[in-house]
Parts: structure tokens; sequence; C-alpha cells
């Protein structure tokens, strides 16, 4: 293994169903169904996908969810965006939690 | 037969047990030259400024005889950049008569071009069923596809369009968009985008159509060089082969459809014109041909078929 990260590693996460086959069907079967067009469309869930796989900052999930918006018909204004909202979130939770860290220096300060 | 060694996709017809033969020819396509003002990264046949191949006079005049001694319920003018041919007045004011569904498809830039507001008339006079290339709602991805200053002049010709009664429900005027994907990916499905596409419209530039036809782009000419120097080729024909679906089969346009190319040589669509893959395997004029290619004989096939039948298709 040369690096962590291979991109061809995507194409064999059906083989995480070695060894624990019931979990991964579990698994698979809930994932197709998250992802089928419901109350939102499948084009929009690709892209709530694009920008947590930034937030989550998984790349087997920024490639493939790049191209399934891409195939979806959103376009790169749509797709930027998406990974705005999910920096957004995340800066935000970040700054929130200065609360924390002013009220705990106050409660320590004159 | 040939003893020339099978493509990929005679190979999976072999495999599939299926013969894609030719069906009653309904339409008759007229591919009126290579010439265009724009250089369309996309374009399967590297059409551009400075392509000198354009169809003649005589050769329109062969293909109105042609069209008249047969029957075509669809004619379909494209190019390049139909709209700067010499004679395409006389062209379609031939056509119009002949058919009950003449369509012109347009780039919109070269319509807008100083001097062709008389063609517009024209157009609008006869009721030319327009099919214009507006391939993403955002710039950044339409420039790239089309180059530099292509945006705006599309933009303004869709709502000139519009206020002649294009795309306006009830006018009798129909109006539909094409749309590639831009880049080396497959296209969306065609409701879903179409759905999109008249609500990003009407939002951003109150602008209005009447479909949207989606297509993949084809591993042919500018398009096939780009896969080439991007290192995109060989995933591009893998995905492409993936997505082969058979139900596609019956609805092909080359199973109903006889291409023209400028110089009268027929094929049995637009991409096997760029493929050199003439009707019937050696090249036919169409002052040579009587009648309708003949119901039942073989479609001429080679590796960018795929693009017709994934997914959904190309029809």
């Amino acid at each position: 293994m040369s690096d962590y990260y291979e991109r061809e590693d995507l194409k064999r996460f059906a083989e995480i169903g070695k060894d624990a086959p019931e979990l991964a069907n579990k698994f698979f079967d809930y994932y197709g169904a998250v992802f089928a067009e419901g109350e939102l469309s499948a084009r929009e869930k690709a892209l709530i996908a694009l920008g947590v796989a930034h937030a989550v900052q998984c790349p087997y999930c920024i490639e493939a969810y790049t191209t399934s918006c891409l195939e979806k018909g959103s376009n790169l204004g749509e797709m930027t965006e998406a990974v705005h909202v999910a920096n957004a979130i995340r800066g935000g939770a970040s700054l929130v939690h200065g609360v924390q860290m002013r009220k705990l220096a106050e409660k320590v300060s004159l | 037969m040939s003893d020339a060694p099978l493509n990929s996709f005679e190979i999976r017809l072999s495999q599939a047990q299926i013969t894609l033969e030719r069906d009653l020819t309904q339409t008759l396509q007229i591919n009126t030259g290579l010439l265009c003002d724009l250089q369309c990264r996309h374009c399967h046949l590297s059409a551009g400024p400075d392509r000198k191949e354009i169809m003649s006079r005589q050769t329109m005049d062969q293909v109105i005889a042609y069209a008249t001694s047969n029957r075509f319920t669809c004619i379909d003018i494209t190019g390049g950049a139909p709209e700067l041919i010499p004679q395409i007045e006389h062209l379609i004011s031939a056509l119009a008569p002949l058919t009950t569904r003449l369509m012109l498809r347009t780039n919109l830039t070269a319509l807008s071009q100083p001097g062709k507001e008389h063609l517009l008339e024209l157009l609008r006079d006869n009721k030319v069923v327009l099919i214009a290339s507006f391939p993403s709602t955002n710039e950044g991805q339409l420039v790239a596809q089309r180059g530099a200053g292509v945006m705006e002049p599309s933009l303004s010709m869709l709502k000139k369009l519009n206020e002649i009664g294009y795309g306006i429900a009830g006018s009798g005027l129909e109006l539909d968009l094409v749309a590639n994907p831009s880049g080396a990916f497959m296209p969306t499905g065609q409701a879903a985008a179409e759905r999109k596409f008249k609500r990003d419209l009407a939002r951003k530039w109150d602008l209005h159509f009447n479909n949207l036809f989606i297509f993949a782009n084809m591993p042919l000419g500018r398009f096939a060089d780009w896969l080439k120097q991007s290192d995109n080729l060989e995933p591009y024909l893998e995905k492409l082969q993936a997505g082969f679906n058979a139900c596609t089969l019956d609805g092909l346009m080359c199973r109903s459809l006889v291409s023209v190319a400028w110089d009268g040589i027929l094929y049995d669509c637009d991409f096997n014109q760029a493929a050199h893959i003439p009707l019937g395997g050696k090249p036919t004029h169409i002052s040579e041909l009587e009648g309708l290619p003949e119901r039942g004989t073989a479609i001429a096939v080679g590796e960018h078929c795929f693009a017709c039948t994934a997914g959904s298709g190309f029809t």
C-alpha cells in the first residue's frame, strides 16, 4: 500500500461486506433508499451529499458526488454554493463554540 | 461482408444477438456544411470559421429534388451554422412546403449576426422549428464549451425569439433547446433537466422555450481530441460502454433517418458523417439514390454508437 488513500479503493467498497455481510447489506440497502427520489429529488440529495462530503473531507465521496451532481444536472455554480454551505456550517460550528470559550474565560476573569 | 475485425459496438450487438437495421425512413437530415462562427469544444464535426466545406446551390437543388420525390415527415437542417451558408434561404423556402416539420439547428450567435434579420422573418413565416444549442444555465460552463463572449448574444437571441413568439405557448412557433454535458460525464435525465432549465431561464432571464433535449457528447471530432489531450478518452468510453442499454435500440434515430452531407454523400446519421462511415458502406450521392434507403438493410456502426445507446439513449 503506497498511500492511505488510493482512488481505485472506492471500487472495492463492497469488500467491506466480507466477514460481516449482513451489516454491509443493511448499510447498502439503506444507502440506496436514502438516495432514491423522494420528497427531495435525486439531484438535490446529491448536492447535499457533495456538501457533506466536503465537511467530512472524504476524497472518495467528493469524487463520487462531483460526478453524481454533474450527471444529475447540477451546474458548477450550484455545486460551489453547496460547498460554501458546508463550509459555513463547519466554520460556524467552530465559531459558535467561541461563546463557550468566552463564558469560561469570563468565569475565571476579573 | 467485410473481413475487417468487429468494432466494440458490433461485438456488443452480437453478444446481445441484435442486428441494427434500417426501418422506414421518415426524417431527412441535411448537413449544410462545416462552416460555423463558433468552435465548440464538444463539436463532433470540428466545425469552425476556417472550414470551407459548405453545400453548393447545385447540391441544395439535388437535395430539394430528393425531398420532393420522397415523403419526409421531418426535415432537419443542421451544420456547422446553417445560417451562414450562402442561399440557405432558398433551401428553407423550397423545403418548407414539403414536410410537416422543418427544423433548423441554430447556435443562436450566427442568427444574431448583422444582416440576418430577414432570415429570422423567413423562419418565423414558415413556422420552422428552431433547435437551439444552450448547454448550461451556468455562464462558466457554457463559455467553457462554446467559447468566450457567447453567453450574452445567446441570451439576446433567445429574448428576440421569445418576442416574436418562439417558445411562447399558443404561438405555433416551437423553440427547443439542446444541452450536452460540459465535459466527460453522462447527461442527466431529460424530464428533470427540462423542468430545471425552464425554471432557471424564467427566473434568471425571463426566457421561455418548449422542449429540452439532452444528448451525450460524441467521442468524435474536436471532443475526441479534447478527451485524448485530457486523458479522459478511456474512462469516457468505458462509461459509455457500461451504460449500454439495449432498450434504446428500437428508437435510435439512425433507423428512421437519412443524413446528407454538404457534398451530397449519404449517411445513416450525422455522427457517421463525422466518422466517415457512409450509408451502405460506400459513398453514394443523393442524386444517385432512387427512393428511400431500403428497410431491413444494416446500419453502419462504430465505437461512437455507444453514445447513442447509453442510459436513456439518443433518439
